[in-house]
């Protein structure tokens, strides 16, 4: 009799499937830095392609490092896989994350500051390239935590052709409010209601498109340092009117939430007239028009504005000094003016520092296509997304209050003053 | 081992070959159990610091916390909307394919299909018939001049659409039980009844609809799981939007646990599940098995 | 836990429909496989054809090499088929012991011990995600395919099954065997493996459509590409946020679903009974 023979078995049955899955789950090699980076894609087109590309391009250039670029999903699932490589000891050496990740990554104590990496003053000059506007995410007390990659404001997509067969003026997309919504009732009147006039999603990130509404009115809606937001300020309660108007008042815009990830989509079927979308849609949308659209600016109450948006490469602190280094020189290579270049003539993302602009290819590129430049113009108008820390619960708090309204459950009014006693709560233990 | 009777070791090796079912058991079912238990106890660490002991104060912010009363609500309208629709569904089919029916290998097959299907792979395909504008659902509409429904983003009918889709996925799997009991109802009784001239309808409610209670209690307990089990459809259809319309009480786990990193929130909130599952597990062991015997 | 079967030899006296019902059953039938027939017409056409129906539609393969090109779909086959092939044979051999001992051992307290074992049938993994996922993490088992299959390895349901399975074996064919000079395990082997093997097939096949399926606890304990398998791929691939083409979704659908879609029309019969046979617990 062999008593332990079952034992044995089961243990065997385990172990099989252990190692093979540990068979999988490695690559082998040890020479070279290994580098792992998590990234996400928010937007249409096939954006891992092009991640793909340039890192061969960056490993044939340094033979010395290896980057594995794994894609995660949208921003949120990126930072739920980070978060939990991290916490299982698998921690990745860098990421592009949401740059509005910063409030939780830091309270998770996981990210190092780039001023703690910059050695040289070619590396702190480089440090210093960027368009301040797009670094405003990045940095929390002085320090920048946060570098630039995949970055976008919203702006306005709108339909030529539609325009002209409504009877408006093809080359005037709207400067105000006022002028939107009367644009986009015209289409949809012209058309019989066949096409509408305007879509603003509310799924996805709702929270991002309510910011730019609310700073066109003059209203920002959190405090630098993360710890209280302001949503039921009566400037905010007007913008999400003004949102809720454009299909309840003024028939511009289908009743109901709008999706985010089909709305590309909807603009290049024509069913709709106008859209607003992140700027790193551009490419994709220029691929499949078959129609002449332009590309705008958000149009103002009291001011132009637009949060940007789009994720920011960290370098994580479960890392050795010589792979810190390696990651450096990936991310320096990534966002030199040449790469942010051609990253954004793929993408329509924008190119993340003056000297990206400047670049040739670039400069041709938007002499060709001039909307390639309308991101950039807007910098200047922008504002910083929304972050805080107990980031996920505030802005659902937020999401769940445009979507109310939007769906006429509550008042512009209620549904933002329930936001803020929720964005409170999650607060609460932060209040300096 | 010598020393050791024929019983006793009889016994130990009994023990042995139930060990590794045992272990991986009280890992991955007991302890974690057990676990969500004491954690549903403690508030997350801030900034840092350790998790600390609070006691019940998860519990109590449970019950001031609207959205969870909302999500509980919606899993119970969304089980009342696809448990008592899936099962009607499925018996309706299960008594189509017992009966003599051209195409009868096709038509149970085409009930049966959505069953192997990934809840993934379906709420993909479905989402295409669900998009306003330019999905299918509002194409056909717009073709008899209806105006279109924004199906998952207008919180009045996005529940409701997330049913019809489970529905869908499920009533062919649940047909298959009654299609089983169904061919055990010998066809003596039938034919008597014909005899007799009693109609279809009230053989039906009279004979086989008692004779199949068997069945449906079980295929009742199954539903009931896989209300609270398979949440898989919203990461695609609707992360729980629009305002939580149709968020469900597992895919609130979820987002409480890995997006916004509160796991102790989200282990007071699997308690509640774990109270409902024992609730199902006692109706199941005591009325539903009271009469069969683990032989 | 009911035990009936069915009995084809009684399935030749069927009542025949009247001609409503038979239009309501084929109705149903249609509506219930259209859903996957309109993916495959949309996979299969260009993207502007997606509601627009026209016969002449040109057929493309497009959807499928963007597809493919777009996702590492090999990988995440490859993943798949490991996870599955893994914790179906695991299954198979922790649940046989485990059904063996409760079938035939008298260990004390063994009908305390199965109710135990039942009760993995309503707490499942899934809703155990948040702990299961620290368990996981401290085992080192993240983002490894044995990490996605373990938890589900002591299958209370396989377990249940078997036992069942093993106690309608008649205890003389193991007395025989034992004059032989057959030890445990091989009476084990020789005897009640054998004759399970309607029951194999059955848990067998259930299990593979579950895990081929499973998606939740695969989505959280999974982060990159070497263990994700395909529901996960398939998941990230197509979230509507990506504003991916649907036409090359529903391309990517059905290359996920292709495999065991083909499986069951081929071997549509055993899938039923199987089903069947392990539904009736």
């Amino acid at each position: 009799m062999k008593p332990r023979l079952p034992l044995h078995i089961g243990l065997l049955a385990t172990a099989g499937l252990l190692s093979a899955g540990q068979a999988l789950a490695q690559d082998a090699s040890q020479d070279p830095v290994q580098l792992t980076m998590y990234y996400p894609v928010a937007v249409g087109g096939a954006l891992t392609d092009v991640v793909d590309d340039l890192v061969e391009d960056f490993e044939a250039e340094h033979p010395d490092i290896d980057v594995e670029a794994i894609y995660a999903g949208n921003y949120d699932d990126t930072r739920v896989r980070a978060m939990s490589a991290i916490e299982a000891g698998e921690a990745p050496q860098l990421s592009v994350m949401f740059s509005i990740d910063l409030f939780d990554l830091i309270e998770q104590d996981v990210i190092v500051p780039f001023d703690d990496l910059v050695e040289t003053e070619a590396e702190q000059a480089w440090l210093d390239s960027f368009y301040p506007g797009l670094m405003e995410n990045g940095r929390l007390d002085g320090k920048t935590y946060g570098i630039p990659f995949q970055r976008s404001t919203i702006v306005l997509y709108w339909n030529r052709d539609a325009f002209e067969a409504a009877g408006l003026d093809p080359d005037q997309p709207p400067e105000t409010w006022e002028e939107m919504a009367a644009m986009g009732a015209a289409v949809h009147e012209a058309t019989d209601g066949e096409q509408w006039g305007v879509m603003v999603p509310s799924t996805g990130y709702p929270y991002w498109m309510f910011q730019a509404f609310a700073f066109q009115n003059g209203h920002r809606l959190m405090s630098e340092d993360g710890t209280e937001v302001y949503f039921d300020d009566p400037a905010a309660v007007e913008a999400l009117e003004y949102w809720v108007s454009l299909a309840e008042e003024h028939e511009a815009m289908p009743d109901g939430t709008i999706e985010w990830g089909t709305l590309r989509q909807n603009f290049l079927e024509q069913s709709t007239a106008m859209i607003w979308h992140s700027t790193g849609n551009l490419t994709a949308v220029r691929n499949a028009a078959e129609f002449d659209f332009g590309v705008a600016m958000l149009p103002m109450k009291t001011q132009r504005g637009s949060p940007t948006g789009g994720g920011n490469f960290y370098v994580f602190k479960d890392t050795s000094a010589e792979e810190k280094q390696a990651a450096m020189t990936f991310i320096r290579w990534m966002t030199a003016p040449e790469r942010a270049a051609a990253w954004s003539i793929e993408t329509g993302y924008m190119g993340v520092s003056p000297a990206a602009y400047e670049t040739e290819a670039l400069r041709d590129y938007i002499e060709t296509f001039p909307p390639a430049a309308v991101a950039r113009d807007q910098l200047e108008h922008s504002t910083a997304e929304l972050a805080t820390y107990q980031g996920g619960r505030v802005r659902r708090a937020l999401d769940n209050a445009v979507q109310a309204a939007l769906t006429g459950q509550m008042t512009p009014a209620e549904a933002l003053a329930q936001a803020q006693r929720e964005a409170d709560a999650a607060l609460r233990r932060y209040a300096r | 081992m010598a020393s050791l009777n024929p019983d006793r070791r009889m016994q130990i090796y009994g023990a042995l070959l139930m060990l590794p079912a045992a272990v991986l058991l009280a890992t991955f079912a007991y302890l974690p159990t057990i676990a969500t238990l004491i954690n549903s106890l403690f508030l997350p660490g801030f900034r840092g610091e350790p998790a600390s002991f609070v006691g019940l104060e998860n519990y109590a912010l449970l019950i001031e916390d609207d959205t969870f009363w909302q999500v509980a609500r919606n899993n119970l309208f969304y089980a009342v909307g696809t448990i008592p629709t899936s099962i009607a569904l499925a018996l309706g089919m299960a008594l189509f394919v017992n009966a003599r029916l051209p195409g009868r290998g096709f038509v149970r097959m085409a009930y049966f299909t959505p069953t192997i299907l990934p809840m993934i792979a379906a709420a993909n395909i479905w989402m295409f018939f669900y998009a306003p504008q330019i999905g299918l659902f509002n194409t056909l509409l717009e073709g008899i001049g209806v105006p279109g429904v924004n199906w998952l983003g207008d919180p009045a009918v996005a529940l409701s659409s997330v049913i019809v889709m489970t529905v869908w996925k499920e009533a062919g799997f649940f047909m298959i039980f009654y299609l089983a009991a169904l061919q055990g109802i010998p066809p003596e009784l039938e034919e008597a009844s014909n005899l007799e001239g009693t109609s279809r309808w009230s053989f039906f409610w009279r004979v086989t609809f008692p004779l199949l209670m068997p069945t449906t209690l079980f295929v009742l307990i199954n539903a009931l799981i896989n209300a609270v089990r398979v949440v898989d459809h919203l990461f695609i259809m609707t992360k729980g939007g629009p305002n939580n319309a149709t968020n469900l009480l597992l895919y609130y786990v979820y987002e409480n646990a890995f997006s916004f990193f509160d796991r102790t929130y989200a282990a007071t909130i699997t308690v509640v599940i774990l109270l409902v599952l024992a609730v199902v597990a006692t109706v199941k062991f005591t009325v539903l098995d009271r009469r069969t015997h683990y032989q | 836990m009911n035990t009936s079967t069915a009995s084809p030899a009684r399935a030749s006296r069927r009542f025949s429909l009247p001609r409503l019902e038979t239009i309501a059953a084929w109705l149903l039938a249609i509506i219930w496989i259209f859903p996957l027939l309109y993916a495959f017409w949309a996979a299969f056409h260009p993207s502007e054809f997606m509601v627009r129906f026209d016969l002449l539609a040109p057929l493309t393969l497009e959807n499928f090499a963007d597809a493919w090109e777009q996702a590492p779909f090999a990988r995440y086959y490859l993943n798949t088929f490991v996870l599955v092939t893994g914790v179906v044979l695991a299954q198979f051999v922790v649940c046989t012991l485990a059904g063996f001992a409760f079938a035939r051992f008298p260990v004390p307290g063994k009908d305390v011990l199965f109710m135990l074992v039942l009760i993995q049938l309503f707490v499942f993994p899934e809703v155990l995600i948040v702990e299961n996922y620290r368990i996981a993490s401290g085992l080192g088992l993240v983002d490894t395919i044995a990490g996605i299959g373990l938890p589900y390895v002591a299958s209370a349901f396989g377990i249940f099954l078997l036992r069942q399975t093993f106690k309608t074996i008649p205890r003389e064919l193991e007395d025989a065997a034992r004059v032989e000079g057959c030890g445990w395990m091989a009476i084990l082997l020789k005897v009640y493996v054998p004759l399970a093997k309607p029951t194999y097939l059955a848990y067998g096949l259930v299990s593979i459509s579950h895990h081929w399926n499973n998606f939740l606890w695969p989505l959280v304990v999974t982060n990159s590409v070497e263990s994700r398998p395909l529901t996960v791929g398939l998941g990230v691939f197509s979230a509507p946020e990506t504003g991916v083409n649907w036409a090359t979704v529903s391309a990517a659908t059905l290359l996920s679903i292709a495999p065991l879609l083909v499986a069951f029309l081929l071997f549509q019969r055993q899938f039923v009974q199987s089903f069947l046979r392990a539904g009736i617990r």
